[in-house]
């Protein structure tokens, strides 16, 4: 590691991208066109729950202009095997069924059928002759009457997990987990201070500005070519492949430009059904969702019922905690649960543990991560019952906080224990803020903070390069850019080669090009993509030794390289630019690799504060002041750490105080617009400021540990402290809109 | 059902050039720029006017293009986010967007610069206050707006300087 | 000698035995020597000859990539817990 201070590291630089990115030239996958490109609509159930009893497409097909028309019988038959993703693991038989219903339809908006035209509204036209006789189920979406014995079963051959162990009844309950620590009745009864209280969460969505799009291309040759939306294009490629029952060596994924993900573009959706599209009418074909279709048709988080416990010392040490989670899953098993339960603790050290999850299936979209799965909704929870104890103790809130957060050996209920991590700082951070050391003022005020943490992931990642004769290099790397990333890895290269950003020209490469990469996502690509970006640099640099080495006529032993990248040989010097431009007339072309799979996590923790108002007429909140304050290890570009921040801290806030599903009682989603699904506009929200802390990171070579994922944690549950701060008037629901708070404060006075 | 009906010639200005196209009734101007002219800066978010990412200026009013129609565009002028550049050269609330990272996926970035140039020239000086409130039909899900607008008050103080300049010199 | 801890689920099979110690080089060692001692533990973790896909083993805090042949070393703690990434 470099003992002198960063030269690239930490500096602002424009983004490579940015120019195409403010002209309008950024290739996103609804801009891409090739001739003979068809538009294609997808046809969805109406019902939450119901049999496909026949479907009859002869009439869309004899519309003049239609190219074809596919149906769940043009799927594949796949079996109930499970594929690893990198990023946890996948039902196929799930996956393919949730891109096109076989026999049955399991949320409204599920899809049904699909055509392809010359241009969407011809397809869509012929898309309703489609006739499809359906014979409706009774449906469920709310958690607790789905776990009910005689709830409707949404799978005959789903049978609770209990690691391992299936039940031998048909349940909606996908999943039991239970994890133990300590002696948990021994340990509440020790407590002096025992709070306990149910919380619920709504569905929330990811709220991505770009709806989901395909371009795909089933070309004569067999391969078939998709352009599309993706967070990960390998993981893309791997459940087309696997859906199509194909090689994934006969799939190529060229990732767009990408409008937004959060967790939410890493299942397929359209790919499979635009590539039998394109088989069947020998075209290529574009497919976009409509927002409606985004909202009922993809992944939204899961909504939640929680119950916790915690007791505490008079002092204020935490003793016991117990935890039962159901998180819904929508209308297949989902994942998002396991997190929860390992997070609902997990900035706390707490002797004595336990935790019950449930994952249950309702007639919803099969729930998906949004930043920290299952993280947030447990906050809520958890966090608000620190202020409980607080209050109930007379401790201050930050204080109770320090006490008892988690440190370098503390051991979460699921059992690993943590190295060194930053919520500490963090805290202390937040002690020594300006925000928390002015004061607030005025009626119907008040003041909360939460704490968050998020694992951080590595997996694997892939990078190359190639230094052309002016010195400067390409990178090719494969995470698909959502936040600026391209612009991180280069400067990571930069700094480990000596040169500038400006002389690196990053690229997200397709699955052709480049090496096995994991997806953009769990806060890993600054963290393994950019010690991907290290070693290939580190590889030029070994490289550049041996030339270095010829040119200056020694041994290669005797050319060393200083942390600044300056070599130095047989009494001469130059940096890697300049003997790059000797590099053509001397010998062969300089090429480096890196292929990672670092497994260390970063831990990545986060506190925040809000002030709010309350309006007592309406129960309306306004967000006066709002700071966030993150372990980022080390800042690579402050601008896009700052921007991870303060977007997950607007999406937290929407989350808190506005977003949900709204269902009718034919359980049909009321509010697929963004008229209706409130998300924050600019009006909503004040200035979000930041504070970065850097703790760095022994497992990479920069310090970095990942940031995007944490700051979506402590919004509901800062805002929910500060609403109890300025009304007495303490929230348990999701979110906490005008009307609910309104109510809330009428029933508490 | 309807069958397409007999498309309708259209002519109207983009970014200052005279412009000719066909296009069905129920085309709206979002797909007739996209589509038919292939100017894919202004984005479908939502294609019912709530999320801004399709703003274009009409008649030197920001629009949502989704909600106008194609055939409206008949004797307008119309100006996208590919006419605010001058040829190579950025215009001040392109590169202060930029310079201020007011931009993650980029997704929403063309409907806020149309939005926010149109706010400049209009509305110089204007508060954080206006800025927000005039721009609230601009969503982003990703930066939480605080470079967006730290970007646009940048880019006013540009402008005006160049203005002064400009005065100055004449 | 390694420390395995027995996730919470599976303690009923080993009669209450939260963690045990074990000379073990790797992942798989340490599933032959944990079935020879609780029959039928091997199946609540595997799935043919692999971990889980819905598990991921941690060693020393760190998560495996490497699955069965993921080495342990003398000291070393783990632990099997849920697969997660993020998103």
């Amino acid at each position: 590691m470099a003992t002198t201070p960063y030269r690239v590291i930490g500096t602002r630089p424009v983004r490579h991208d940015g120019a195409d990115k403010v002209t309008g030239k950024a290739v996103y996958t609804a801009d891409f066109k090739l001739p003979g490109l068809q538009a294609g609509f997808v046809l969805r159930s109406p019902h939450p729950h119901a049999k496909i009893v026949s479907i009859d497409t002869s009439a869309a097909e004899a519309t003049a202009g239609v190219s074809a028309v596919v149906t769940g019988a043009d799927f594949p038959n796949v079996q109930n095997k499970i594929a690893h993703l990198g990023e946890g693991s996948v039902n196929l038989a799930h996956l393919s069924a949730n891109c096109m219903a076989k026999d049955k339809v399991l949320y409204r908006g599920h899809a049904v059928a699909a055509v392809s035209a010359t241009n969407a509204h011809i397809a869509e036209e012929a898309a309703a002759k489609i006739v499809i006789e359906y014979e409706v189920l009774p449906s469920v979406t709310d958690i607790i009457e789905a776990m009910a014995d005689d709830a409707p079963l949404l799978h005959d051959d789903l049978f609770t997990d209990d690691l391992g162990q299936k039940a031998d009844t048909a349940s909606n309950v996908a999943v039991h987990m239970h994890f133990e620590k300590g002696e948990v009745a021994a340990g509440f009864e020790q407590a002096d201070v025992v709070v306990e209280a149910e919380f619920k969460t709504a569905t929330v969505h990811q709220g991505y500005i770009e709806p989901h799009a395909i371009v795909a291309d089933y070309n004569e040759d067999g391969r078939v070519r998709l352009w599309t939306s993706t967070q990960g294009s390998f993981t893309c490629r791997q459940q087309t492949a696997e859906i199509l029952q194909i090689g994934v060596g006969d799939v190529l994924v060229t990732p767009c430009e990408i409008g937004g993900g959060f967790g939410g573009k890493i299942a397929v959706y359209l790919e499979p059904t635009a590539a039998i599209l394109s088989k069947k009418s020998g075209r290529p074909v574009s497919i976009q969702m409509t927002r409606t279709d985004v909202f009922e048709a993809t992944g939204p988080t899961p909504a939640s019922f929680m119950r916790v416990k915690v007791g505490a010392n008079n002092d204020g040490t935490l003793i016991a905690g117990e935890a039962w989670i159901a998180y819904d899953a929508g209308a297949f098993p989902s994942g998002v649960i396991g997190p929860g339960c390992m997070c609902v603790f997990s900035c706390y050290d707490i002797e004595h543990a336990v935790v019950d999850g449930y994952d249950v299936c309702v007639n919803k979209p099969h729930t998906k991560a949004y930043r920290a799965p299952g993280a947030t909704q447990v906050a809520f929870a958890m966090e608000q019952l620190m202020d409980e104890l607080a209050e109930q103790l007379d401790i201050c809130p930050l204080e109770i906080r320090m006490k008892n957060a988690v440190k370098e050996g503390s051991r979460r209920v699921d059992g690993p224990v943590y190295p060194q991590i930053g919520f500490v700082e963090c805290l202390e951070a937040l002690r020594d803020s300006d925000h928390w050391n002015s004061p607030l003022e005025g009626e119907n005020r008040g003041r909360g903070i939460a704490g968050g943490f998020w694992f951080g992931c590595g997996l694997k990642s892939s990078a190359a390069c190639s230094v052309n004769s002016d010195g400067t290099i390409n990178l090719l790397e494969g995470s698909t850019d959502i936040g600026g990333s391209r612009a991180s890895l280069a400067m990571q290269l930069a700094e480990t080669l000596g040169v500038e950003s400006s002389d690196i020209n990053p690229m997200v490469a397709d699955t052709d090009s480049v090496g096995y990469t994991d997806v953009t996502g769990g806060s890993r690509v600054t963290f393994a993509t950019g010690l991907a970006a290290y070693e290939a640099g580190r590889d030029l640099q070994s490289q550049m030794k041996i030339r270095a080495a010829e040119l200056w006529e020694c041994e290669t032993s005797d050319v060393s390289i200083a942390d600044d990248g300056t070599f130095s040989g047989n009494g001469k010097t130059a940096g890697f630019k300049d003997l790059a431009t000797q590099l053509f007339s001397s010998g062969e072309a300089l090429v480096g690799r890196a292929t990672v799979a670092p497994e260390c996590p970063t831990n990545g923790f986060a506190a925040h504060i809000v002030d709010v108002e309350v309006d007592p007429d309406t129960g309306k909140v306004t967000i006066l002041r709002y700071t966030a304050i993150q372990d980022a290890g080390k800042a690579i570009h402050p601008s896009y750490v700052e921007g991870q921040m303060q977007g997950g801290a607007v999406q937290g806030i929407g989350w808190a105080l506005n977003e949900e599903y709204f269902f009718n009682d034919d359980d049909q989603m009321t509010n697929g617009s963004f008229l209706d699904y409130r998300m924050p506009t600019m009006l909503d929200v004040p200035m979000i400021d930041t504070i970065i802390v850097e703790t760095g990171n022994a497992d990479h070579p920069y310090g970095v540990r990942g940031v995007g994922e944490p700051p979506i944690i402590p919004p509901p549950p800062a805002i929910g402290n500060a609403i109890y701060n300025a009304t007495q008037t303490r929230m348990r629901e999701l979110p906490m809109s005008p009307p609910k708070v309104w109510h809330a404060m009428q029933s508490s006075d | 059902m309807t069958t397409a009906t007999k498309k309708i010639h259209v002519t109207t200005t983009v970014n200052g050039e005279s412009v000719e196209f066909l296009c069905e009734p129920r085309n709206s101007l979002l797909e007739v720029l996209r589509d038919t002219l292939g100017l894919t800066g202004c984005k479908e978010g939502c294609n019912n006017g709530n999320c801004g990412a399709c703003t274009v200026i009409v008649n030197k009013r920001p629009v949502n293009s989704c909600l106008v129609f194609g055939v409206e565009a008949e004797g307008a002028e119309i100006e996208t986010v590919e006419g605010i550049a001058d040829a190579r050269e950025l215009h001040p609330i392109q590169s202060c967007f930029l310079e201020g990272a007011a931009l993650q996926c980029g997704i929403c970035t063309p409907g806020f610069l149309v939005s926010a140039k149109a706010l400049l020239e209009k509305k110089p000086g204007a508060s954080e206050e206006t800025i927000r409130f005039d721009l609230s039909g601009n969503l982003c899900r990703c930066t939480g707006y605080d470079k967006i607008v730290r970007a646009i008050q940048e880019a006013d103080k540009q402008l005006s300087a160049a203005t002064v300049d400009s005065t100055n010199n004449d | 000698m390694a420390t395995i801890f027995i996730p919470a689920q599976l303690r009923t099979l080993t009669a209450g035995i939260e963690q045990l110690e074990m000379d073990v080089h790797n992942v798989r060692d340490v599933l032959d020597q944990l079935e020879q001692q609780f029959p039928g533990i091997r199946d609540r973790l595997c799935q043919q000859d692999q971990i889980s896909p819905s598990l991921q083993v941690s060693i020393d805090s760190v998560i495996t990539s490497r699955g069965m042949i993921a080495k342990i070393q003398p000291n070393s703690e783990v632990h099997f817990i849920p697969a997660i990434a993020g998103g």
